[in-house]
């Protein structure tokens, strides 16, 4: 037993249901009992889908478990058919309903349905969300586009000559976290190289469109914990290449172009991608951001991506890396290893939590978990991966992915530490007469006079307290003391720079056992620093 | 007592509607979303849900941000090991429960919770419960009780704790007479009706649950009980096992529900007409001023409700009674004939009464009423508008305090709202 209060990945009926919800002319019937319905309000409230999703739960009660069970699962799976007509079926067991080994799939065949059926074995007690949507996915793959496989032994014939080179992309569902606007950036690049996307799935697709998978030349496996299965399927049974990199952030969609146009026999795009974020990163107002430190946290391929455009592009430290998913524990590891960090694989929101104390980053990018940790640790944040809340399904475009994803990127990560620097500022101004608590914002038109607060135009300030985040030791009763004549040449020196000089100082004195820093220690310490 | 050919018995009001029972699927949450509210009511208690996953992620979809803010709930995920052999899940359940009374000393009472798959397995939590009891007792008592959807729905999972408390509540000495509160209610409403009671001279006054777990009220012979809530069919039961007796009432919701309710309990008291009206009546008063201007958008307007807590039937008829509305269908996802009596009674005639559910149908049922406002749960509610129909999620009815004269305009402004709203986006 494990005890669990958050969950990073649901169960893997949930990620069958993604699939489903997905796709269309798809239904799934799920033998459950009552209350598995919760699942649907992830995709109606979360993902605000207008739909219900296309799943007929069962729902037996306590008083059913004395044999007929079995006979409410056939009557479910008949009605489902009569009710929505779907174009093929998923049936399977939800955890309660594995216990009771009714066998959905045996059952539904022998109702001799006029469509493909397919069961599915989710393992609920040894397997996830992500692994349940990657083997729902890969199950109808197989089902669907099965029949159409090249015989054993041959090979794929040429592109007919004069034919467009084609791919279908695989990978996004319901959902996904930026899966719908990844789907369109990711369509505008392989279109501007001339590429037909033929098929995208399990998001949008029906099962006929599964049928005709294998007419594409090659497939792009944007997600691969969804798609990595089916693609690997479909690389055995029709021949097709699939991409490796995932095109999250400049570099990697500069790889990814790279890969797709060897794939596709055409010539890579000369032309720079129309990204803003390149010239961003390098403007002087970026500067700041070197050298920041950085947690990061999510599923495995949003967590690599982030770590290479966090180290690579915007010229911040990775300090520390790590994944829910166990199942690509080996990614996160080699990508640990080339920053010279300890990887953390767990599904524990606690071993989460220590990492980041452990760390101290200043900045840290994660799921919806992770932002509250940061927030709880004062910590500025940022979301890459799912789990994700309802506003990470935005109105808005907002891909991850191609050269608009890395615009969304440096935003969405700077932003926080935008606010982060704004909030320090703050902090340094508090003594300050504009900035004191008693003053109201300059916009309603300062009502108190600073006399009538008692506070002059030069405070006798105690020391500020140096922001808990940067320096955590400092709050812990440093013995070092500030003498006069220092702590007021300390408030000569610019204030974005006077907690950092602070710092430094403490940590000089306290490490040569000085007790009460004068003009002499700040200098030196400046000295020591500057080396 | 004679029965008419729908079940019902025909002596319990003036008006019989007919109540269609259905089987099929449930759109409903089970009884572990239940501990959302219970764990804040009562603050030093910690409830354990042994079960899937799915439980786990039940619990954290249900909770919403509450999940961040360290809750005094869990869940220990059973997982392939423990499927292999029973006793190797009691070994692991003694394991999970003594590292978690360790990291929280504060807690003093603990609920092992039952779901589908501990039910399905057979884990004997009762017997868990006595071990675990013996073991931590006296710092910390242990109980259980299931919340499983297989024998639940929503609050009914108040009803299983609640029922697994009153065998903990101690012997009244004596037959001194006082009045038990059943039901979770929101503080400031506890509060309300504590003033109320006062000026009726109605006392002691206690609540089940009260605001700790481990102090519970005392019962005996004298006690009389109130339900505040209306899906607390086992605890009712246990109270009256106890010895308790209850007092039948409407359910204290709107003006007139309130009245009737705090009536009720002050007639049994002994307290006279004129007292009771000079104490009810500035509070009805306040209550209909505060339902007046919601009343001109609901007026005349059709409502369907979709079974979800069981308040729906004491909601119509605040609805129908106080605001004008015309209640089409009312689905509950159970009907407790006798606790529900005063309110079948005062419901309009022409409304169907349902009981449990088969989403597909009652879907149907629904789409062709055509009504101004459907009461749907979460899963439904955006489907529903994107039909065009309007609807209020059911779900918020349960965490609001919505009892009490006080409460009763922001009762009726919960559903106003939408209809207001949508009335603004389509001028």
């Amino acid at each position: 037993m494990q005890l669990a209060v958050w969950t990073y990945e649901g169960p893997p009926h949930i990620g069958a249901m993604r699939v489903a919800t997905a796709m269309r002319g798809v239904h799934y019937v799920l033998h459950a009992p009552q209350g598995d319905t919760y699942a649907d309000l992830l995709f109606t409230m979360i993902e605000r889908r207008a739909e219900r999703p296309p799943v007929t739960y069962t729902t037996f009660q306590a008083r059913d478990l004395g044999g007929d069970t079995a006979e409410l699962f056939k009557a479910s799976v008949r009605d489902a058919y009569e009710r929505f007509r779907p174009e093929a079926m998923l049936v399977g067991a939800s955890c309660t309903a594995e216990l009771i080994q009714d066998d959905p799939g045996g059952l539904a065949r022998t109702l001799g349905l006029p469509i493909p059926v397919v069961p599915l074995e989710l393992p609920a007690y040894q397997r996830k969300e992500n692994w349940g949507a990657a083997e729902t996915f890969y199950q109808l793959v197989r089902a669907m586009a099965g029949p159409h496989a090249l015989p054993p032994g041959m090979k794929r014939p040429p592109r007919a000559s004069g034919r467009a080179p084609s791919c279908n992309l695989l990978g996004p569902t319901a959902l996904g976290f930026r899966h719908r606007d990844d789907v369109a950036e990711v369509r505008g690049l392989l279109e501007t190289m001339g590429i037909e996307v033929l098929i995208v799935a399990p998001l949008g697709a029906t099962p006929a469109d599964l049928a005709r998978l294998g007419e594409a030349d090659f497939n792009v496996v944007m997600y691969p914990e969804v798609a990595g299965q089916a693609a690997a399927w479909l690389k055995r049974s029709f021949g097709q290449p699939a991409t490796t990199v995932v095109p999250i952030g400049l570099d990697a969609t500069r790889r990814f172009v790279a890969e797709v146009a060897a794939l596709a026999g055409v010539q890579a795009a000369a032309e720079e991608t129309a990204s803003r974020m390149a010239w961003y990163s390098r403007s002087v107002d970026s500067t700041y951001l070197t050298g920041k430190r950085v947690f990061i946290f999510g599923d495995a391929t949003h967590a690599v991506a982030a770590a290479h455009v966090a180290q690579h592009e915007l010229a911040f430290e990775v300090v520390g890396i790590g994944t829910y998913s166990r199942e690509f524990a080996r990614e996160i590891r080699e990508a640990a290893k080339s920053y010279g960090v300890e990887p953390l694989i767990s599904d524990d929101y606690l071993d989460v939590e220590q990492a980041i104390i452990a760390l101290q980053p200043e900045l840290v990018l994660g799921t919806q978990m992770e932002r509250h940790i940061a927030k709880r640790l004062g910590i500025p944040c940022a979301v890459i991966s799912a789990p994700v809340h309802v506003q990470d399904f935005p109105a808005r475009h907002s891909p991850q992915m191609g050269a608009e994803g890395a615009n969304v990127l440096f935003d969405t990560w700077v932003h926080p530490l935008m606010m982060g620097l704004e909030e320090h500022l703050l902090t340094m101004f508090r003594e300050d007469f504009e900035f004191h608590d008693g003053a109201a914002p300059s916009h309603l038109g300062g009502k108190h006079a600073a006399s009538e607060l008692g506070i002059g135009g030069a405070p006798a300030a105690p020391p500020l307290p140096a922001p808990a985040a940067v320096t955590p030791h400092a709050a812990a009763g440093d013995p070092v003391s500030w003498g006069s004549d220092a702590e007021r040449e300390l408030r000569k020196i610019p204030f974005f720079v006077r907690g950092k000089a602070r710092r430094n100082t403490e940590r000089y004195a306290a490490e040569r056992g000085i007790a009460t820093i004068t003009l002499e220690t700040l200098y030196d310490a400046k000295a020591h620093f500057a080396r | 007592m004679s029965a008419s050919p729908n079940g019902l018995p025909s002596d319990i009001g003036c008006i019989t509607p007919p109540v269609l029972r259905e089987r099929g699927q449930h759109e409903v949450f089970c009884g572990l979303t239940g501990i959302v509210w219970l764990h804040r009511k009562m603050p030093d208690a910690f409830f354990l849900v042994v079960g899937s996953r799915t439980c786990a992620h039940l619990l954290q979809s249900a909770a919403g941000v509450m999940i961040f803010a360290e809750p005094r709930f869990a869940t220990a995920i059973i997982d392939e090991r423990d499927l292999a052999g029973l006793a190797d899940c009691n070994d692991e359940l003694d394991r999970v429960v003594t590292r978690l009374i360790e990291r929280r000393p504060d807690i003093r009472m603990l609920f092992l919770v039952g779901s589908c798959p501990s039910e399905v397995i057979k884990l004997d939590l009762s017997r868990a419960a006595q071990r675990l009891s013996r073991r931590f007792s006296p710092k910390v008592r242990v109980l259980n009780y299931s919340g499983s959807g297989i024998e639940t729905t929503f609050t009914q999972g108040e009803d299983a704790c609640l029922a697994a408390l009153v065998g903990e509540m101690p012997k009244e000495p004596g037959t001194a007479r006082s009045l038990l509160v059943v039901g979770a209610l929101a503080e400031v409403v506890e509060d309300q009706l504590l003033r109320h009671f006062a000026a009726l001279g109605v006392g002691p006054v206690r609540f089940l649950p009260g605001r700790s777990a481990a102090e519970l009220p005392a019962i005996g012979p004298g006690t009389r009980y109130i339900l505040a809530q209306p899906f607390l069919g086992d605890t009712a039961r246990a109270l009256e096992a106890r010895g308790a007796i209850r007092i039948a009432a409407p359910f204290p919701l709107g003006a007139e529900g309130t009245t009737a309710w705090l009536r009720a309990a002050a007639e049994t008291w002994g307290c006279g007409d004129d007292r009771i009206r000079a104490v009810t009546g500035p509070g009805e008063a306040r209550a209909r001023a505060a339902c007046a201007g919601h009343r001109a958008k609901l007026d005349g307007k059709r409502i369907f409700f979709f079974p979800d807590s069981q308040l729906e039937i004491p909601l119509a008829r605040f609805l129908a009674r106080e605001l004008g509305m015309t209640p089409i269908e009312v689905g509950t996802p159970y009907l407790h004939r006798a606790h529900m009596a005063e309110e079948i009674a005062l419901l309009p005639e022409g409304v169907l009464l349902s009981e449990g559910q088969h989403v597909e149908r009652q879907l149907d049922r629904c789409r062709a009423a055509m009504p101004d406002l459907t009461v749907c749960g979460l899963g439904l509610a955006n489907p529903l508008e994107a039909e065009g129909m309007t609807t209020k999620w059911s779900i918020e009815l349960v965490f609001t305090p919505i009892q009490g004269y006080d409460q009763a305009g922001d009762l009726a402004a919960l559903f106003a709202r939408p209809l207001d709203r949508r009335a603004r986006l389509e001028r």
